[in-house]
């Protein structure tokens, strides 16, 4: 085939370009929709709470994901330093992923248990307190602000129709759940659970 | 764990991979093939036939093939590709003639890891915490696990904070001695002070001054006086009737200079007092299932040193 008949015919290079671009992900992502690996939940993996799903949402807004990476790498230095490496079924309900690409603080994928919840507290309100070296920022505002739950069903509603199991009951009372309490409790119950799921990984 | 992994695809699936990737391949050689060419003998002499019939004033293009150099980083792309599929797993299902996997390697690492620490650490493990805390080499060591696990809340120098109980002192909630240490570390401990808010503000005030005056401070006698008949129906129970509190349930003593929940610039009275109002809950995560037992067993050697450290004066 000459050059020629592709660079003047459009709707073939149009076709060719498309092939081009689109084998590698036909190849490296599509198989993975049925892969069991990735589509099916660890054992005794269960939904965020309302609270827990309103932490995840603080933790979205204030962009920890920025700084902190929720993804341990299989090599041993990581092991010794975060526990187990994170498997995908451990993060099915996960909508969007909050894995981070960038880690100026440290991985948190298995931080849920390391600390209680008094030294999450006092390090969230200034870092400086408990870590005298730390150059995270403080997040006092965490503290006074606190959730309405108006949203919080409608969230959950929205995490169900992409396959996240809870139950009705759960949603119908999440308002109740969450309503009046301060963002700091809703953080720190997000943090205390995560990686908690998987048995035998630290 | 390997249970963990099940990465094997269905078996369309492992055929549309090997299909996508076989196909993509021969695509990539057709192209290179296509684009060999023959070689002009000089720049400025071209084969015939061989201009691409472009012609502006008299000026030709000639179509030469790339650079050969060019050409062959492409023949050798294709040919790294197929050795890498013959050798690693990317065809499908294919594990490849290594057999080599990310989780075989971690695992080898973790193998090869507990290999080279493992004896060093049984070494330890069987000296007793005494003895092991005057070991330089196992404290240099154990030293590193504090600052990993530990110095996040109890500090660097283990001198604790607001909350965090200062480990280089001789006051203990829990005991000091190789035992209680290892039980801290091994299980954590949960410390729970009740709110007496219900009592209501006088109440909280005498047991204030009751307080305060069980560690000789500044207090109001009669307001101290009253406090003591609370104290003596509430607090009794858990920091004992000379206030010096008690290892088993980790009540703090009362009657020395050491204030575990103070915030900077607080006073003590005022410690105190936010102490009784709101109640306190202290939380020592247990740390066993983090670093293991004979980790474990090292750090509580390092925390046993800390008191030579301040005997030594060093």
């Amino acid at each position: 085939m000459k050059h020629e008949l592709v660079e003047k015919n459009a709707g073939l290079l149009g076709a060719l370009i498309l092939v081009a671009i689109s084998f590698g992900g036909l190849a490296e992502i599509v198989p993975l929709f049925f892969q069991k690996d990735v589509t099916e939940p660890v054992e005794g993996l269960t939904p965020l709470t309302a609270l827990e799903l309103e932490g995840r949402d603080i933790y979205r807004r204030e962009g920890c994901v920025g700084c902190h990476s929720q993804m341990i790498r299989p090599f041993r230095a990581e092991t010794e330093r975060y526990g187990h490496y994170s498997v995908a079924g451990e993060g099915l309900y996960e909508h969007n992923f909050l894995w981070g690409s960038k880690r100026t603080g440290p991985d948190l994928a298995r931080v849920g248990g390391r600390y209680s919840d008094a030294w999450h507290r006092a390090h969230l309100y200034n870092p400086r307190d408990v870590v005298p070296e730390s150059i995270m920022p403080a997040y006092p505002w965490l503290f006074e602000r606190e959730l309405d739950g108006a949203a919080t069903p409608a969230k959950m509603r929205a995490l169900k129709r992409l396959g996240v199991p809870y139950a009705d009951e759960q949603i119908d009372g999440a308002r109740e759940a969450v309503e009046g309490t301060p963002e700091i409790t809703a953080l720190v119950a997000y943090l205390q659970q995560l990686g908690t799921v998987l048995e035998g990984t630290r | 764990m390997s249970d963990l992994w099940d990465n094997a695809l269905p078996g369309f699936w492992s055929i549309w991979v090997i299909a996508l990737t076989l196909i993509t391949l021969v695509l990539v050689v057709w192209v290179v093939a296509a684009n060999a060419g023959r070689d002009a003998k000089s720049d400025d002499e071209a084969p015939a036939g061989s201009t691409t019939g472009h012609e502006v004033d008299g000026i030709e293009e000639f179509d030469n093939p790339m650079p050969r150099w060019w050409f062959y980083l492409f023949v050798a792309t294709v040919v790294f590709t197929l050795g890498y599929l013959a050798l690693y797993p990317g065809l499908g299902n294919f594990k490849g003639l290594l057999g080599w996997s990310q989780q075989a390697q971690w695992e080898e690492e973790m193998a090869a890891a507990e290999a080279r620490f493992g004896p060093v650490l049984d070494r330890y493990n069987d000296v007793p915490i005494p003895e092991l805390a005057r070991d330089d080499q196992a404290m240099q060591i154990a030293g590193r696990l504090f600052a990993n696990n530990c110095a996040v809340c109890h500090g660097v120098g283990a001198q604790g904070g607001d909350g965090f109980p200062n480990l280089t002192d001789d006051d203990w909630l829990y005991g000091g001695e190789p035992e209680a240490l290892l039980t801290t570390l091994t299980q954590g401990r949960r410390g729970v002070m009740p709110a007496w808010a219900h009592l209501g503000e006088e109440a909280i005030e005498e047991l204030t001054q009751h307080v305060l005056a069980l560690s000789n401070r500044e207090h109001d006698a009669a307001r101290a006086q009253s406090g003591a008949q609370r104290y003596a129906s509430f607090c009794v129970a858990c920091h004992g009737a000379d206030g010096t509190g008690n290892l088993a349930l980790g009540a703090p003593n009362l009657t020395n200079d050491i204030w575990l929940y103070r915030a900077p610039n607080q006073s003590v009275a005022d410690a105190i007092r936010q102490s009784l109002t709101e109640g306190r809950s202290g939380v020592m995560p247990a740390q066993a299932p983090f670093i293991g037992e004979a980790r474990v067993h090292l750090v509580a050697a390092y925390v046993y040193s800390l008191r030579f450290k301040n005997a030594d004066g060093d």
